[in-house]
Parts: structure tokens; C-alpha cells; sequence
């Protein structure tokens, strides 16, 4: 109403300046506009800290600790924002490795059909997470709880019962190896700087998983599914399909870790893996994902990977105390969230 | 109301399934018993998976049905849980404890209850320095402030200039004593990093971080075969000649001895570890018998090099060396 009372010329330009004012609030308003903050606190203080942190070889470090952190943290974003929570991944990695290991050394003789079967496996637990959810009515949180669980004594106990030991036998002697390492977890040398192939795989997934949440049915789904369950049920959205299906795009991405840590590994103990599930989800919220579900994005879960892939190699760049690492990591987390917070208060509200 | 019952009768079939297998299990082990079967129990503060607690496990499980008797494991990496997990065997009315003492002060009163209920224990693996405190009967198990001591020694006849102690259990009593040990009798320089023992691509950042950040380190002692192996593979990428030593064995660490891609390994023996443990538990119950006189019983260090791998790779093999 402001433009009609002024006079001719303002008219004109007005509505290229609305459209820009509109463009600048939306970037603004997206939901990892606070990460990047938080993200740019943490790499200036390690600037600023820590000596190495600016040599650019140290970087091959930063971006394979924050790609292997990030991977599955991908999958929990879209799980988060569809409303969900999933416990079970961090163990779900080392499922998946193991089964890859086990049917390949002990049925196939060849890595590929152990990959295969792993991938299966991965789809499957996914699914069941799903589906047990669907069917129980129980919170996702306790569903998954069991799950992990379950896995946990599962992961110890058919390896112990399969190979006689806790951990499994060396699989670099079968055939197809090399180039399942050539897949998986192989090394590119891009100026000087060597950086694993699990970091370009990473930048494809958010790219992708970004596509499918802005540009795609399935995305806005997804939404719908993790802000109103009920609304969304009533204009048409298959609530329990999507929930079952976000559960085995997680399981692909555990499954696909899962594969990276079995091929630079090469051996995998049995009770790796636990721990883990929280710090996903902490990247996922960290990146603007609301505990709630029906908010956040893939991109804000890259860049809180990214936050705790800086600080937990930056705190060793800095030779800081060693005793005091985890208290550290700590921090710096607490500190990335609480700007990553503010920022985002302080754009919403602009 | 007809999908919730039969979701029911599914789980209630698999538990009395369940229950019905571990009844058949419990008959089976009181068959062979014949009333008389001696009963023993082995508690430890393992991480769930790992390997080296898998090869003490077999060691005890073997010195167990070599004298005949029932073998009851467990295992807690917390000390609350320890303790009740002894309680359990106490209430289980074994013959014996075999207990790790890697949270001394936490078993005292748990030790105590055995003694009052008559059950003797025996202190393995870890707490050589405070045993005696927990009034445990025997204690076997290697210490590992004096393998520190030697490995440090030992990389002095290396020349060492500066060593890295890769510690992948921070707050462990006994994997921080072996750093310090290494620290003592070091010529050289040295430095620590924690890393997280259950998630092997943290163990590759940070030690490859703490690398970067300090060129002037040449030698890389892991506390365990596993992280050791990953110390190896990641050193490529390092671009930089630096050696690596481990404590504790495992096949891959036998092989990459032997390959020269790893330099030396200090050995526990396990094995012989929860094998003594039960041994000694046995010889107590049926004969009387209190080992070490008052000491503890030493299963290490000795040091795995080129020279002496072979004979030791057919023992990892099979599993039992490590």
C-alpha cells in the first residue's frame, strides 16, 4: 500500500527492489543460514589457533573426518525433518561392514556379492525401523532404541558364532577387492592435496538429497509428513510409505559407510560403531534440522559435520592439552550452536 | 483388537522359543555335571567386541574344560556394572572369581562379599599395582608401567627422537600407565593423542592430525593390534618415514611384522592371562594352592619382532595368540 501513496517514479523501481528485499529474506530464512555462522566461528578461531590448520595438506584430514561424520548424517537430516529419529545407525555402519565381510569370506569367495548383500541387509533393517514404527504406533525413539539394541548384540554375536573371534578376518586377499577399494575409499591427488573419494560421494548425496527436498514431490512429502502427520494424511500423502522409505534412504547411506570403512579397513571388530548415532544427530540439529521434525535441511547436516569434522582434528592442530579433548570438543560444539541459534534468531527476525 | 493379539502371540511364541532354548542349554551343561562340576566365573571391564578380551575368554574357556569345569563370562566396561556382574557370579554360587581389575577401588566391598560367602578370587589382567588393596587371593597379569618401561628402553636402542603414544582409551588406568612407562625411560621426545577406540576413521584423522601438526615425531607407539594396523595403513598418506610399534597381537599385526611394515609388537599373552586365571582358580578350589606367593604373576612383556614372528603367526592364526 506504501507504493501507491508515492509518487510515479518510486512505482517503477519498487517492485525489482520488493523482489530483492524477498530473494535476500528467504536466503536468509533458510534453516542452515545459523550453521554457516557457527561454521565460520569455528574456522576462524582454529585460524587464528592453530598453526597447521592453514596448511592446505591438513585439509585432506578435516574434509575425510567431517565426509565420514557426514555421510549417514545426510540420511538422519531427511529423517528428522520427515519427523523421525534413528539410534540405530551408528551401529547399523558396522552391521553392514560386517555383513559385507562375513558372506563374502565365508559363502561368495567374491566381494561383490558380499557388497551386494550388505546393501540388501542395510535396506532391510531400514525398512524393518520403518516398519515396526508403522505398525506399533511407538515413538520412532524407542523403536530404534531396540533396534540398536538389538544390532549391538547382534554385530557380536554372529561374528563370534561365524568366524570363532570378534572381529573378521583380513578381506584385501579376495578377488574384487582392489576395485571395491577403487569404489569406496580410494584417493585423488587435486593440487598436492590428497583427498578420499568418500568427500566427493559426500557432496553428491547432499546435492542430491537438496534436489529431492526442494524441487521434487517426494520432498515437499516429506515435509508435510514431519510438520502435520494428520493433515498430511488427509490431503493425500502416504504417511507410512514415507516413513518406511525414509528409513531405507537411511539404511543406503549406512550401508554406503559402511562399505568406505570395510575397504580402508580392511578388518572390522565387532563392537565399532556405537556412539556414533548421536553425533549425526547432533550435526543434523546443529545444521538446522528441528528436533520436531518438519524443518531443516541436508545442506545445514554437511555443514554440521563439517563444524565437528574442524573441531575435533582443530583441537589436535592447536596441540592443545590432550586430557582435556573431549571437553573441548564439547565446547566448541555448545559454542557453534548457541551463534548457530543466535544467527538464526537474529535473521528471522530482520 | 485381532492385529494387536496376534502381534502378542508372535512375541509371546518367541520368547518361550527362547526361554525353551536356554533351558535345553542349562540341561545339557547339568548333564556333564553329575552334581560335582566345578563352577567358575570370569568378570571383565572388556569393550564389547573387542578382540584382545575375545583371546583372554578363550584362554580362560580352555583351562576350563581341560580341568572339567563350567565356565561362566561376563563382561561390563563400566564399574558399577562390574560389580554387580560379580555379585551375579557370587550369587550363582561359584567356586572361584576371575575378576579385571581395571577399577580397583570399585571391586573392594564385591571382594570382599566372595571372601564372606567363600569364594576365592583371583585378579587378572589389569590392576598389578592396587591388588593387594582389593585383598584378592592372586593376581596374574602383566604390569604395565614396568612393558611401558621396556618399550621406552627399547626405542632408545631404536633412536628414537620423538614418540607418539596413541592412547584409544582415555581415563583406562592401565593404558595410561603404559604411556607414562614409555615416558619414563625415554631418551627422546614425547607426546600423547586420544582417539576413539570404536570408530576406526577417528583413529586415522587424529592420528594423522597430531602428524601433520608436529613433523618432528618419527615413531608411533599404538596401544592395541587393531589401531595399530590402522596407524599403518594411514601412514602413506603422510608422505613422511615414521615407524610403528604396538602393544598387544593380532594376526594382521604378526603379518605386517613380518612384512617390516611394523617394527615390533610387546606381548601379553592373553591367552595365558585368563587361562593361568582359571588354572590357578582350580588349583585353589581342589588342591588348595595360592600362585605367586604373595606376588603377582608376570605374563609379560616380550617383544614380538622379525626375528621370532614366524613361530607366533600359526598361534594368531588359530586365535589364541594376541
Amino acid at each position: 500500500m506504501a507504493i501507491t501513496s508515492s509518487n510515479q517514479n518510486a512505482v517503477a523501481v519498487a517492485p525489482a527492489g520488493q523482489r530483492f528485499r524477498k530473494n535476500a529474506a528467504n536466503v536468509i530464512k533458510r534453516p542452515e543460514i545459523g550453521s554457516i555462522g557457527g561454521a565460520l566461528l569455528v574456522f576462524i578461531l582454529f585460524f587464528i589457533l592453530a598453526e597447521p590448520f592453514r596448511d592446505p595438506v591438513s585439509w585432506s584430514t578435516i574434509l575425510y573426518q567431517s565426509a565420514t561424520l557426514g555421510i549417514p548424517a545426510v540420511g538422519v537430516s531427511l529423517l528428522m525433518i520427515g519427523g523421525q529419529f534413528d539410534l540405530s545407525v551408528g551401529v547399523g555402519v558396522t552391521t553392514s561392514s560386517l555383513a559385507a565381510a562375513m558372506f563374502a569370506m565365508q559363502v561368495t569367495g567374491d566381494v561383490w556379492f558380499g557388497i551386494g548383500f550388505a546393501l540388501v541387509l542395510s535396506l532391510a533393517i531400514g525398512g524393518l525401523n520403518g516398519f515396526l514404527l508403522v505398525k506399533t504406533g511407538l515413538h520412532s525413539f524407542l523403536v530404534t532404541l531396540s533396534t540398536f539394541l538389538m544390532l549391538q548384540g547382534l554385530n557380536i554375536a554372529i561374528t563370534k558364532l561365524v568366524t570363532g573371534n570378534v572381529a573378521t578376518g583380513d578381506i584385501s586377499i579376495l578377488p574384487g577387492f582392489e576395485v571395491a577399494r577403487t569404489v569406496f575409499a580410494s584417493d585423488f591427488n587435486i593440487l598436492g592435496v590428497s583427498v578420499n573419494i568418500v568427500f566427493f560421494y559426500w557432496l553428491l548425496f547432499v546435492a542430491l538429497a537438496t534436489w529431492v527436498l526442494l524441487r521434487t514431490t517426494i520432498g515437499n512429502w516429506i515435509f508435510a509428513v514431519g510438520g502435520d502427520e494428520n493433515s498430511a494424511r488427509a490431503v493425500g500423502v502416504p504417511v507410512d510409505k514415507m516413513k518406511i522409505g525414509l528409513y531405507m534412504v537411511v539404511g543406503f547411506f549406512v550401508w554406503f559407510l559402511g562399505m568406505h570403512m570395510l575397504f580402508s579397513y580392511t578388518t572390522v571388530q565387532s563392537g565399532e560403531g556405537v556412539g556414533n548415532e548421536l553425533l549425526y544427530i547432533a550435526e543434523a540439529v546443529v545444521g538446522g534440522c528441528l528436533l520436531t521434525g518438519g524443518y531443516g535441511s541436508a545442506v545445514g547436516s554437511a555443514i554440521g559435520a563439517f563444524i565437528f569434522g574442524m573441531t575435533t582434528q582443530g583441537i589436535i592442530y592447536a596441540g592443545w592439552n590432550p586430557q582435556w579433548f573431549m571437553f573441548f570438543v564439547g565446547l566448541m560444539l555448545l559454542l557453534a550452536t548457541v551463534f548457530n541459534a543466535w544467527i538464526r534468531r537474529q535473521a528471522t527476525q530482520g | 483388537m485381532y492385529r494387536s493379539s496376534r502381534l502378542l502371540r508372535l512375541a509371546g511364541g518367541t520368547l518361550t522359543a527362547a526361554c525353551l532354548c536356554f533351558a535345553a542349554g542349562n540341561v545339557l551343561a547339568a548333564d556333564n555335571e553329575s552334581g560335582q562340576q566345578l563352577k567358575f566365573a570370569m568378570v571383565t571391564h572388556a569393550q564389547k567386541g573387542d578382540t584382545f578380551w575375545d583371546i583372554e575368554r578363550k584362554g580362560g574357556k580352555q583351562a576350563a574344560k581341560n580341568v572339567g569345569a563350567q565356565f561362566i563370562y561376563s563382561n561390563h566396561k563400566a564399574a558399577g556394572k562390574q560389580v554387580t556382574l560379580v555379585e551375579n557370579a557370587i550369587n550363582q554360587d561359584v567356586d572361584g572369581i576371575a575378576v579385571t581389575l581395571a577399577h580397583p577401588d570399585a571391586m573392594k566391598s564385591v571382594i570382599k562379599k566372595a571372601h564372606e560367602a567363600d569364594i576365592p578370587v583371583v585378579g587378572f589382567n589389569s590392576g598389578v599395582a592396587e591388588w593387594h588393596e582389593t585383598e584378592a587371593n592372586m593376581f596374574i597379569g602383566q604390569d604395565p608401567q614396568i612393558a611401558g618401561k621396556a618399550v621406552g628402553k627399547k626405542l632408545n636402542e631404536l633412536d628414537a627422537k620423538h614418540v607418539l603414544c596413541v592412547n584409544h582409551g582415555q581415563g583406562n588406568k592401565a593404558l595410561s600407565r603404559r604411556c607414562a612407562g614409555i615416558k619414563k625411560t625415554l631418551d627422546g621426545d614425547y607426546s600423547l593423542v586420544y582417539v576413539n577406540g570404536q570408530s576406526m576413521s577417528s583413529v586415522r584423522s587424529r592420528v594423522i592430525a597430531k602428524l601433520q601438526q608436529d613433523r618432528s615425531i618419527d615413531y608411533v607407539v599404538a596401544l592395541g593390534a587393531p589401531y595399530a594396523m590402522t596407524v599403518v595403513r594411514s601412514l602413506p598418506k603422510l608422505g613422511r618415514d615414521v615407524q610403528v610399534g604396538t602393544f598387544d597381537l593380532n594376526q594382521s599385526v604378526a603379518k605386517a611384522i613380518q612384512s617390516g611394515k611394523l617394527q615390533w609388537a610387546v606381548d601379553q599373552q592373553p591367552f595365558l592371562q585368563g587361562y593361568l586365571a582359571i588354572e590357578a582358580l582350580y588349583l585353589k578350589a581342589t588342591n588348595g594352592n595360592t600362585i605367586g606367593g604373595g606376588k603377582a604373576v608376570l605374563t609379560g612383556p616380550s617383544f614380538v619382532t622379525k626375528d621370532n614372528v614366524d613361530e607366533l603367526l600359526k598361534y594368531a592364526k588359530q586365535g589364541t595368540r594376541g
